[in-house]
């Protein structure tokens, strides 16, 4: 039997820290021990008309507590009734699901993290675990901060903003550029078009790019098919241009996947 | 006490399978369930070459359900036959293989591909409500559903079984027309064509604007219809269609199915199908029951 596991776990506290984000943390049995950072879990809704998990990426994690922690906007109806949910408070969760951030690969190197919105929570059990010899993080956000003093503990923090309210106004891309951040490797999540635009980005530059994608998921482990997105080339378990998202993601090196 | 049926010939040590396209073809579940423990693994469906599928996004859930328009794509018969048999045959359970295609061609082509694979039944796809061409095409008309299927067992060496739409007026209809057209079993039902509008962007959630609808919220009319299909034909019939727990597989046996398949309920629990076979298991002890045949069609 694999490491994926389905358990139970009491919520040990949840509070939100900006404008429909909360962050919790999960008590586990099983999935703190493997979980690696840029992976996620499905969190399974106590309201049976909401069949389907909700995809969730790993924010941090703490092995000797066994806990997890997700930071996650309220969306809908599924994120709206977790962010009721208080400690002692049970959620199901599926996990830990995909692959994560190839970590190894930055060894000795600089490391560029870039991560927007909702795409910024993984970057901090990331940071904590990159081997690497320096970390420059660059975050983009619409208007309001969250996480970013935490993720300071790890690396030069540098701030876009589309209205200017804190640190550049611009996106996170224009920061990066005004700031000469240079780097041997990039890894970034965010929404689409900021994974478009790094993408290039680090095809003009040279530089290898890891990025974390999403789309709406069912099963969570490659059964489905339902969140695939296109492959550069022909994929080797599809044998046509799709690569599952849920199960050969959710990292791929930029090259690998059509943003479209 | 015995939960072994016989399907079309083939004995299943249980009456407990896999829906078409949830369970792709068991390797991902294998890491939460023992597929020795299913009467059947339904593989997703394959056709003659491989196809891409739909746009995304593909999945969209709806109140007690979701809608799915993933658009049959898969690797081809040459890939299923090179990994996915292989796969399959180390366990103790029976491999039906989901067939689809665009034309009868396509369909018969695949048919003869697998005469010599160590598969057990074909289950033959005339009902998915999500490919232009092909697929439900032939599902929605009696003529070209009889048709098909008597093309396709000329060329069959395993059991065929059709698998029907529900999006038809009357499931008797296309349950004896595969009937008339030799299928050896009906499976029956595909999912419901719906859609669903997200009102903030006013766009279709799905890519493929419409979906297939599946899970609890369409268990009702699964049952109706399997009990339907059981009144107008001989034919064994597997039931499906929001199938979340033993209880639900019961009254699928009950209506007149002689087997049952697990989908949807996979995304809520990938234990679902053990947990099923392990209920229906602790119902026919709590009620004494010797034989699960004591109970397929039973209803009254």
């Amino acid at each position: 039997m694999s490491e994926k596991t389905k358990e139970t776990c009491i919520i040990m506290s949840q509070i939100k820290i900006a404008s429909a984000i909360y962050s919790m943390w999960l008590k586990t049995k099983h999935i703190a021990k493997t979980a690696k950072p840029g992976q996620f879990i499905s969190v399974y809704s106590n309201d049976g008309s909401r069949i389907l998990p909700r995809p969730i990426s790993i924010c941090e994690l703490n092995r000797e507590q066994g806990a997890v922690r997700i930071v996650y906007r309220v969306t809908g109806k599924g994120t709206e009734e977790f962010s009721r949910l208080q400690t002692g408070d049970v959620l199901e969760i599926l996990g830990p699901l995909g692959n994560g951030f190839p970590l190894e690969q930055t060894k000795g190197k600089n490391v560029l993290l870039i991560a927007g919105g909702i795409g910024i929570p993984p970057m901090i059990e990331t940071a904590k675990q990159l081997p690497g010899k320096n970390t420059v993080i660059a975050l983009g956000y619409r208007d309001e901060l969250f996480l970013h003093g935490e993720l300071s503990g790890y690396g030069e923090v540098l701030i876009a903003t589309e209205n200017g309210s804190a640190g550049m106004k611009g996106n996170v891309l224009d920061a990066i550029k005004e700031q000469k951040a240079e780097a041997d490797i990039l890894f970034a999540c965010g929404p689409t078009p900021m994974l478009r635009a790094v993408k290039a980005y680090a095809g003009e530059n040279h530089v290898p790019c890891w990025v974390s994608v999403e789309e709406r998921m069912a099963c969570g482990i490659g059964a489905c098919l339902g969140c695939v997105c296109s492959s550069a080339k022909v994929d080797s378990h599809s044998l046509v241009h799709n690569k599952r998202i849920c199960k050969d993601g959710p990292v791929f090196l930029s090259t690998e996947v059509e943003l479209s | 006490m015995n939960m072994s049926v016989n399907l079309a010939g083939v004995m299943l040590k249980n009456p407990v399978m896999t829906a078409s396209g949830t369970f792709g073809s068991g390797a991902e579940y294998s890491e939460f369930v023992d597929l020795n423990q299913l009467g059947a693994v339904v593989t997703k469906g394959v056709a003659s070459v491989p196809w891409p599928g739909n746009p995304t996004p593909r999945i969209a859930e709806t109140y007690g359900g979701m809608l799915n328009a993933i658009g049959l794509q898969n690797p081809g018969i040459e890939e299923v036959c090179r990994r996915d048999i292989p796969f399959l045959k180390q366990y103790d359970t029976k491999i039906i293989v989901n067939v689809c295609g665009k034309t009868e061609e396509e369909y018969c082509e695949t048919v003869k591909r697998l005469a010599d694979e160590p598969v057990d039944l074909l289950e033959i796809n005339i009902s998915c409500p999500n490919v232009k061409e092909g697929g439900i095409a032939f599902g929605q008309d009696p003529k070209a559903a009889e048709r098909i299927t008597s093309e396709i067992k000329k060329y069959a060496r395993q059991p065929v079984i059709v698998k029907l739409s529900p999006n038809v007026s009357d499931i008797a209809v296309m349950a004896k027309a595969v009937e008339a057209g030799g299928a050896d079993a009906v499976s029956l039902i595909n999912t419901i064509t719906g859609m669903k509008i997200d009102i903030n962007r006013k766009t279709f959630v799905l890519g493929n604007q419409t979906g297939g609808l599946s899970g609890p919220c369409i268990k009702p009319v699964a049952v109706r219809m399997v009990y339907q299909a059981a009144q107008a034909v001989q034919l064994p019939i597997i039931g499906m269609g929001g199938i979340v727990t033993a209880e639900d597989a019961l009254e699928f046996i009950l209506a007149g199915a002689c087997a049952v398949s697990v989908g949807t309920a996979n995304f809520m629990n990938p234990y679902a199908t053990t947990e099923i076979v392990k209920g229906l298991e602790n119902y026919m002890k709590k009620n004494e029951i010797e034989d699960i045949q004591e109970l397929i069609g039973m209803v009254e």
